[in-house]
């Protein structure tokens, strides 16, 4: 099995850059239209609906071969790595949206009303009060979705991407070698998921200690 | 009579079409206790809320020292600072602790250092006996030490006029007494407060004047002798009467 640990490690790496560049960008999106469908922002809140529900019903990857295949029939060409972040991204996002909107929601108004008559302008009320506490009660339907969106990047083998899904299979159809290839790839899942998994549930625990519950 | 510090002037308040306040109006003096009372859904919290812009209204207007209380307006953050208000449900933000909870406006918005912020919050929750708890975090306080927090918070902005919508109404009954007891510490130091209650003998205690409202509008004034002791409308004394028991003659129904 040694002998393959290189390949195996250097598809990870792979899969990780492309995997946390994505969860990034999905977090931005997913803050940004959270936004745009608390505060009712015409035109933008239909579009963001559109869009979510657009992601959310469609399979990762038929939004990758869209993307990775359809889009260069239009004309529009871009790169496996590049097709993967943005397809993380966007699905990430729209999941994402729904995560933090509800979060949003769970503060109830006369929070904002008890900050607003201590003379603090509507940005400083949202900054400082509705989104720490609209972040911390996000904060474990976040961290599934992180790893929901890890696991994901398993499709982009079919984008012909060198990740870990990729190696594995390429080393059974070239070697045979099922058993091991599969074993490494469980292993090496692992590696990435369960301190994702580990650090999520500590700081669930710190928040729920913070002093949070009115 | 003082100076008005805020003018409610012939304000109409709609929700759809459920008239809630019709063509009110009324004057809070500086240095004066103003204590609003009436049956539940008159309108009061309405009112209150009108005062510092929470709520908008569909007709009149309300001025604070001739500058419109009306939320669209750049300069409500200024009249905010200056018409503070404390709510039913005190609404400590859960995620600070009581220090900064109390600090965070002073700094953020009038801009003070935080040193001179803290020490001065020290100072109040010194005087309302609560200074043990300015690290612990809203939810290991009673409801009665939150209040309290609560309206030092409001204190601690340095408003000319505060607001008290039904601040013991969600209190156990022996909270209620610490709670009023600050209050009527802020009336002693001549204060400006609209009061909002349904404790009739601290609104009797601590009052300057009585209002009476009824569906939307004010029904009587006065005094708080007057008011409590001979009021003129059927309606004040109906609604008087709902606080006082007379004794039960037992077996006299049987």
């Amino acid at each position: 099995m040694q002998e393959y640990l290189p390949l195996f490690t250097k598809a990870m790496w792979l899969t990780l850059r492309i995997g946390w560049m994505g969860i990034l960008l999905s977090i931005v999106i997913g803050l940004v239209t959270a936004l745009i469908r608390h505060f009712n922002v015409p035109v933008l809140k239909q579009i963001t609906g559109i869009y979510i529900e657009l992601f959310r019903n469609t399979p990762l990857l038929v939004q990758l071969f869209f993307m990775y295949y359809g889009l260069p029939r239009l004309g529009v060409s871009i790169s496996a790595e590049a097709c993967g972040v943005l397809g993380l991204a966007l699905l990430g996002g729209a999941y994402m949206a729904e995560v933090f909107r509800s979060g949003l929601e769970s503060i109830e108004p006369i929070q904002s009303e008890s900050a607003l008559s201590l003379g603090m302008n509507h940005a400083q009320v949202m900054r400082h009060i509705i989104l720490p506490q609209a972040v911390s009660t996000s904060v474990p339907a976040f961290i599934a979705n992180i790893i929901f969106l890890l696991k994901e990047t398993s499709v982009f083998s079919a984008i012909s991407l060198m990740d870990l899904m990729f190696t594995a299979k390429d080393l059974i159809g070239l070697y045979y070698k099922t058993i091991e290839s599969l074993t490494l790839l469980v292993i090496f899942y692992l590696i990435i998921l369960l301190p994702v998994s580990i650090i999520g549930s500590i700081i669930e625990r710190r928040m729920r200690y913070a002093g949070f519950g009115a | 009579m003082s100076e008005v510090l805020i003018n409610v002037d012939h304000i109409v308040k709609r929700y759809d079409n459920n008239t809630v306040l019709n063509d009110l109006s009324l004057q809070v003096h500086k240095g004066e206790v103003l204590v609003v009372v009436g049956p539940s859904g008159c309108g009061k919290s309405t009112l209150l809320r009108t005062m510092n812009g929470l709520e908008p209204i569909q007709d009149g207007q309300i001025t604070y020292r001739d500058k419109k209380v009306d939320a669209k307006n750049k300069d409500i953050t200024e009249i905010r600072q200056k018409v503070g208000m404390v709510f039913q449900s005190y609404e400590l933000f859960p995620h600070m602790s009581i220090l900064d909870n109390i600090t965070l406006s002073p700094i953020l918005v009038q801009k003070k250092e935080r040193k001179e912020a803290e020490k001065e919050a020290e100072d109040l929750l010194r005087r309302v006996g609560l200074i043990d708890k300015k690290d612990a975090y809203p939810r290991q306080l009673s409801g009665g030490q939150k209040q309290r927090v609560a309206i030092v918070r409001a204190l601690a902005m340095h408003p000319e006029v505060l607001l008290f919508d039904e601040v013991t109404a969600a209190l156990d009954p022996e909270m209620v007494r610490e709670v009023l007891d600050v209050i009527l510490e802020l009336a002693k130091q001549g204060s400006t407060m609209v009061i909002v209650t349904h404790e009739m003998n601290f609104a009797k205690a601590v009052a300057d004047r009585v209002i009476f409202l009824d569906k939307g509008n004010i029904v009587e004034e006065g005094s708080p002798f007057d008011f409590f002791e001979d009021p003129k409308t059927e309606r004040a004394k109906k609604f008087l009467q709902t606080f006082t028991f007379d004794k039960v003659d037992k077996g006299a129904g049987i």
